[in-house]
């Protein structure tokens, strides 16, 4: 016999602490956070704001598109071009092994290991600590800006590319080799199962069993980055690491803004062009 | 020297799930064996021992006078590749072409290089061929995997298994996700296999019409024990009944242990 | 000896055509070729010689310079300025990160074709060219105003608002605002696009309007989506908060750039840890709200 519950009862064990502490939360972070960054909504409004507005729009208009200043641009566009590739090439090289030992099935966990690791601590112990390394390693790659570690890379091995590639290699490397680690994670391991059953190593199980079905999600992830580097690449040179960046300073201090719409239409042109080859590579998987 | 030879095997999951009770069991070199028993009966769990994916909680195993309790590495897997394993589902690789998943039979012979480079240009194409043309499916060479029936890629596993050339064939309810009409027909494949080539062969069977036809020895798993172990004229109906009292001999109730000690294990 | 039977004579295997094996085409070719013209072409341009990592010169003077870093300045003014600008770091991004959800929000509707001109919402209408023309300007405006606010890094942004409203952490604000805008936007956008279309077919049927429809049927479906979204991009914008300092947006990123343009290397280790305290910190809390909020 069921007894409908009263509507008072039903609010009262609905209620948690969480909605409310997280609304009062909420509301300090936002009052402080407001103050703290010093935020003005009319600073545009201002007369001062409204000059400076006013100056960057007609400024802006036209865009330099003279061939003097186009020509300048020309190889700084490709030198961010080519930041970009190296660099995410490297972060590949970086992650991928990374983000293998980072995956816990991999390593430490599931039916691929059980029989490894049982009844040895010394090989639990072991594979405990690579897989705890790689992902400290991983996390400690990507918790520092790239633009940090570019201006690391540039006061030990001077200005110039190869700063930006390095830079760009470890910071995405982080990143990737943990979503590489997810990806790995949700595949299916029943057939991996079935491989290991004939006597293959980790490594072979990995190339015919994890990367089959995990390589869509991996080239598109990796593609995705790739995009994003241009972007980053392009911003490295405002600390010396080459590119479009140093450009976009100097123009920028110097009220230029004119030039700065080129260089922005530029890097636009670029990311288009990046995302064209993506979706078509994309496509033939 | 058993084939096989287990000494009071058991296995015991978290704290308190007996999946496997004491089992002791001797399974000479090309005998053909039919294990059967209610769902979550530990049959998946000892087949787990069987082929060194699991190690047994408490007990002893022997394969060919060898004991596997302790190996890991390199000697692990020689003993792997020795038995051939065919699951009920999800033996085979989705994404990849069919020439390689029945190639990955070699996996546990050959270098790591190879294997690399078979994926890129398959090493031993005819044996692949050969393989398929036995199991009657040679024209999917080439497909993707995930293009075939489930019937289909169970042979397909078979063919793995035929390339691989191990000792011990270990089939763990093969036929339970095909269709009735073809099972018969795969059950037979592997007991023909196992025939002409002196392979031993360890079958569990959801079938007990398929067990008692076609097996000469058939042993029955009740609550992780070995309740009988005898060949098919010996079994009567009441020992059957038996094995599957408080059961639905269907596969309709999916046993609680086995579901649950398989996502143990998969995490 | 193998399983396979022998008998079979030598077996003729039958090649696939091209289009139902994997062997790549001639356009495949074509393409991995491009590509590694391409990386051939980016190793020489971008001047990095790899040998030259691992060399004496270049791996050493990675050393070198990672020698001079530690130990951290752990002085209590230093760490008094990392904890204000890690705090200030905090409140940029999560002012920008609001920010950006409040333009997201306001523009996404024209930005989704279902909402403004195609789809079930509009079955029913008058199929006139003109009013579909009208009802597509909105909607073509705003992708290209996303997208502009898209691609031009914060980094730029930041450099723009530094120019209009002055030094501090607020063009920071403005910055990541503006950028973060334009990718929630886009997000948004999309998922809106993507949503059941059932509830909106049954309601529609029981005579519901379109603003009815939005709050009933559409927007119970997107929040989760909305918000985890925005999770993950407090999660990026964190990092760039830390640096849009070195502009002159405020932060983190501002006295990082003190320390090294004066050499500081101790106190530059300091601010480091600093954020990566912070992203670390930021990192663990989105993963829990948005566990909490799917």
């Amino acid at each position: 016999m069921m007894r409908s519950p009263s509507l008072s009862s039903i609010s009262r064990s609905e209620k948690s602490l969480f909605p409310c502490l997280f609304s009062l939360l909420f509301l300090v972070a936002f009052l402080d956070s407001w103050w703290r960054a010093g935020v003005r909504p009319f600073a545009f409004f201002e007369k001062e704001g409204r000059e400076h507005l006013w100056k960057f729009l007609t400024g802006m208009f036209p865009p330099d598109l003279s061939w003097n200043f186009l020509s300048l641009m020309f190889y700084p566009a490709l030198e961010t071009i080519q930041i970009s590739i190296m660099g995410t090439f490297i972060a590949v090289i970086v992650g991928f092994p990374l983000g293998i030992l980072g995956t816990r099935t991999f390593s430490v966990g599931g039916v691929l290991n059980e029989a490894e690791v049982a009844g040895s601590l010394s090989r639990l112990a072991l594979r405990w600590s690579s897989y705890t390394m790689a992902r400290g390693i991983l996390s400690l790659f990507r918790s520092i800006p790239e633009f940090v570690w570019a201006f690391m890379f540039v006061r030990a091995v001077g200005l110039g590319a190869f700063s930006g590639v390095l830079a760009i290699g470890v910071a995405y490397g982080g990143m990737l080799g943990k979503v590489y680690s997810e990806i790995f994670e949700g595949v299916n391991l029943r057939p991996l199962e079935a491989l290991q059953s004939t006597g293959a190593n980790r490594l072979q199980i990995f190339f015919y069993g994890w990367m089959p079905q995990a390589l869509p999600n991996f080239v598109s992830y990796t593609l995705y980055r790739w995009e994003c580097a241009v972007r980053a690449s392009a911003i490295l040179g405002l600390v010396g690491a080459g590119g479009l960046g140093t450009q976009i300073e100097i123009s920028m201090r110097m009220f230029n803004f004119s030039e700065v719409l080129t260089i922005l239409l530029i890097l636009f042109l670029m990311v288009a062009a990046v995302d064209y080859i993506s979706a078509k590579v994309r496509a033939i998987l | 020297m058993h084939q096989y030879r287990l000494e009071k095997i058991s296995k015991v999951f978290g704290r308190r799930q007996i999946a496997v009770d004491g089992v002791d069991l001797e399974v000479e070199r090309g005998e053909r064996v039919a294990l059967i028993g209610p769902s979550g009966a530990g049959k998946t769990t000892l087949f787990r021992m069987l082929n060194c994916t699991l190690r047994p909680t408490a007990g002893k195993l022997w394969i060919n006078g060898d004991a596997v309790s302790d190996l890991h590495g390199k000697r692990l897997r020689s003993v792997r590749r020795k038995i051939g394993t065919i699951y009920q589902q999800h033996n085979l690789v989705p994404r990849l072409r069919v020439v390689h998943n029945v190639l990955s039979g070699n996996l546990g012979s050959w270098s790591t290089l190879r294997s690399l480079a078979s994926l890129l240009r398959p090493q031993g194409l005819e044996m692949a061929y050969r393989a398929l043309r036995q199991v009657g499916i040679e024209e999917k060479i080439f497909h993707r995997t995930d293009e075939l029936s489930g019937g289909q890629q169970q042979r397909v596993a078979i063919a793995r298994v035929l390339v691989q050339d191990p000792e011990v064939i270990l089939a763990d309810e093969p036929v339970s996700s095909v269709d009735p009409s073809l099972a018969t027909a795969i059950v037979r494949l592997l007991l023909d296999i196992s025939q002409n080539t002196h392979k031993t062969l360890l079958m569990n069977l959801h079938s007990v019409d398929l067990a008692l036809a076609y097996f000469p020895r058939v042993i029955g798993i009740k609550d992780g024990k070995a309740v009988f172990d005898r060949s098919p004229d010996k079994i009567s109906d009441e020992l059957l009944e038996e094995l599957y009292s408080g059961h639905l001999p269907d596969s309709q109730e999916n046993g609680l242990i086995d579901e649950e000690s398989k996502s143990l294990i998969y995490q | 000896m193998n399983g396979i039977n022998p008998e079979i004579e030598r077996p003729h295997i039958p090649w696939p055509s091209h289009e139902s094996s994997g062997r790549p085409t001639l356009w495949t070719y074509c393409l991995l070729s491009g590509l590694l013209f391409l990386f051939a072409w980016s190793y020489q341009g971008s001047e990095i010689h790899l040998t030259q990592l691992f060399s004496r010169e270049g791996g050493g003077q990675i050393v070198a310079y990672i020698k001079k870093l530690f130990p951290p300045d752990l002085s209590p003014d230093v760490l008094k300025e990392a904890f204000r600008g890690a705090i200030e770091t905090f409140a940029i991004s999560f002012m920008g990160t609001l920010l950006a959800v409040v333009i997201a929000l306001s523009v996404v509707f024209f930005a989704s074709r279902n909402l403004i001109y195609s789809g079930l919402l509009y079955e029913m209408e008058p199929k006139e060219g003109w009013r579909r023309a009208v009802r597509l300007i909105p909607y073509l405006s705003t992708k290209s105003l996303l997208n502009l606010l898209r691609t031009i890094p914060e980094m730029v942004w930041a450099l723009i608002f530094v120019f209009l409203v002055g030094l501090g952490p607020f063009p920071g604000v403005l910055a990541l605002g503006v950028h973060t805008g334009g990718v929630l936007g886009k997000l948004f956008g999309e998922v809106l696009e993507d949503v059941d279309q059932q509830p909106i077919e049954s309601l529609q049927a029981t005579g519901a309007n379109r603003l009815q429809i939005l709050f009933y049927a559409i927007l119970p479906q997107v929040l989760p989506q909305f918000i985890s979204y925005t999770l993950y991009r407090w999660e990026v914008n964190i990092r760039v908060a830390a640096v849009l300092g070195f502009v002159g947006a405020g932060g983190l990123g501002q006295r990082i750039h003190i320390a090294i343009s004066l050499f500081f290397e101790n106190q530059l280790l300091t601010l480091i840890i600093a954020i990566y305290i912070l992203v670390t910190l930021v990192d663990y809390l989105s993963a829990y709200l948005r566990r909490k909020a799917t």
